[in-house]
């Protein structure tokens, strides 16, 4: 096979090459700069974080052989060979779960609310004065940056154990996700409805209204949606503070080494959220077309 | 000047029966809905064992919990809770980097444009799927058996479950390379780790850098949380003192990680910037 490439003459060659040598070293200069700072990092954090290779590597047996343990059932089959034993608390499990679901919803619900009813002071566009916009901003950001079961360990103690806790947790962290997101989705919105509205003489309230909540509401189902199936996952480990649901369960078992408990609950969860996550999919899809499924 | 004109509205109607007369089942959907979610919210608050007595108690003593909070102060374990800070730091760090080492081969696997045989991809996508569904909370206890108390259990926890969230963002990242590129590569005689290598990382690590940016920040907020169960850092401080009505302590931690969480936020969005370019930011 011939090959026919056209060599240039060696000057211009050379004046080139130089170019093109200089370009990439100053970029290879940089990024093994980056690479140094951040290997830095990594062994700073390292010491921080008392790794221990030699712990890993003596222990890491026993996070395989955690799972041979907890796919064995008391008398040493494997669980799958007898269903009925290892899901002996289905009954239990069943309606710790639907706990779950119910505190999600809940919590998913309320802070919707207090979303919706917040954003519109939060947008750039819509807020009627911009100390009220600073003050509900600051208000969203703090409800958003402290996790939810800080929030519930709180509660916790004011509220008294029990799902009560977990619902207010988890509307909490909700309201400050969901009234961010929100109030993003009316940032993006069309303002000419809004002076076709106001040209007509409307209050702050009707141009809301009847301008800017047709466009903006399937975008608000289709977060609350997605936050629902986060606060799933987050209501699943509510229990571990005591604030209701299966993270109780799960927790106990973990504790007290039931280890055919411990995988029977985890396969719950999972195929819980996996339910949830393909049903919440399918309904935005059918709610909202294709465009939005991206 | 005329007065608002007479409206036909037999007209308009026989003109436009799909705005007019609407099938009752599309007319009562979105109302029929809306009483579905409602009924579903009473049922929850009664089976939640939620009443306005219970509500106003809790909101009384959250109010006087709140206003022991005030002025936030460490006492004398500021060392202890700066120190607790760097670890909840270091954990967010080491564990993003882990999983991103550790997600970016596996996401091949997953990726259409690499493995177009559905019977590989499937199993490791549903394998993703299932460490994705399983808390970091729950991990943290896990790894806690394993490693035992301590920052490490955390940092394990944390790259555990963030592998399976890289492993299907990275994965799609690729599939929504560009593929010309590859056909380049492969035109010119490369092998397939000459076309991953030269055509599709280039693609693909502007993009994987800027989502491990983004996840070290948002494991900040997550690494104060595993503490809660023994897993180190700043949140076992913050269950201890919550746990002992310590409040001025407790206020003054939740200062420390708002502040810390937006410095990481201010410099990773920094960092984003510089890597990805004001294009694709915004």
């Amino acid at each position: 096979m011939t090959v026919a490439v056209s060599i240039l003459p060696e000057q211009q060659l050379a004046v080139l090459n130089a170019a093109y040598r200089q370009a990439v070293a100053r970029r290879r200069w940089r990024l093994l700069f980056g690479a140094v700072v951040f290997a830095a990092a990594l062994l700073l954090a390292a010491v921080g974080a008392e790794v221990n290779l030699r712990t890993l590597f003596t222990h890491f047996g026993n996070f395989v052989s955690y799972f041979d343990r907890i796919l064995a059932l008391d008398n040493g089959q494997r669980v799958w060979t007898d269903a009925g034993e290892w899901l002996w608390g289905w009954r239990k499990w069943l309606k710790m779960l639907g706990e779950t679901l119910l505190i999600s919803y809940v919590g998913t619900l309320i802070g919707a609310t207090f979303a919706f009813c917040l954003n519109f002071f939060a947008a750039e566009n819509t807020s009627p004065a911009p100390w009220l916009r600073f003050v509900v901003r600051r208000l969203l950001e703090f409800a958003r940056t402290v996790p939810g079961i800080v929030f519930a360990l709180i509660f916790v103690i004011a509220f008294g154990l029990g799902p009560m806790a977990g619902v207010l947790a988890i509307a909490i962290h909700s309201t400050g996700a969901l009234g961010k997101q929100f109030s993003e989705i009316v940032e993006n919105a069309d303002m000419k409805p809004v002076e076709g509205v106001r040209s007509t003489g409307a209050s702050w309230l009707s141009c809301m209204r009847f301008a800017i909540l047709p466009q903006v509401t399937a975008g608000y189902a289709s977060y609350a949606l997605l936050r629902f199936e986060i606060n799933v996952r987050e209501a699943s480990v509510m229990g571990f503070v005591g604030a209701g649901g299966i993270g109780q369960e799960l927790v106990v078992a973990i504790r007290k080494f039931y280890y055919s408990d411990v995988s029977a609950i985890l396969l719950t969860i999972i195929v819980t959220v996996f339910i949830i996550d393909i049903s919440t999919g399918w309904l935005r899809g059918r709610l909202f077309g294709k465009e939005t499924r991206t | 000047m005329t007065g608002p004109q007479e409206i036909d509205t037999a007209a308009l109607r026989a003109r436009y029966p799909d705005v007019f007369d609407r099938p009752a089942s599309a007319r009562l959907a979105m109302p029929a809905m809306i009483v579905a979610a409602f009924a579903i919210l009473v049922y929850g608050l009664v089976d939640l064992d939620f009443s306005p007595s219970r509500l106003f108690a809790g909101l009384s003593q959250l109010g006087w919990i709140s206003l022991m909070m005030i002025p936030p102060d460490p006492g004398s374990s500021l060392p202890i809770y700066l120190k607790a800070l760097g670890e909840t730091l270091s954990i967010a760090l080491l564990g993003t980097t882990l999983a991103a080492v550790f997600a970016l081969p596996v996401s091949l696997l997953a990726a259409r444009n690499i493995v177009p045989s559905n019977i590989l991809r499937f199993p490791v996508r549903r394998f993703l799927d299932s460490i994705r569904g399983v808390d970091t909370l729950i991990w943290a206890l896990v790894w806690i058996n394993v490693v035992g108390l301590g920052p490490f259990a955390g940092v394990l926890a944390i790259a555990v479950s963030d592998f399976g969230a890289f492993g299907k963002l990275f994965s799609e990242a690729i599939e929504g390379a560009d593929q010309k590129q590859v056909e380049g590569i492969r035109a010119s005689g490369g092998s397939a780790l000459h076309e991953i290598r030269f055509g599709l990382l280039p693609q693909v690590l502007p993009v994987i850098a800027g989502q491990v940016l983004y996840f070290i920040e948002s494991n900040t907020r997550s690494a104060t949380i595993i503490g809660i169960v023994g897993a180190g850092g700043i949140g076992l401080q913050l269950a201890e003192q919550i746990r002992v009505l310590e409040w001025q302590k407790v206020s003054f931690l939740i200062l420390m990680i708002l502040v810390a969480v937006a410095a990481i936020d201010f410099v990773s969005g920094k960092l984003r910037f510089a890597i990805i370019g004001r294009r694709a930011v915004a």
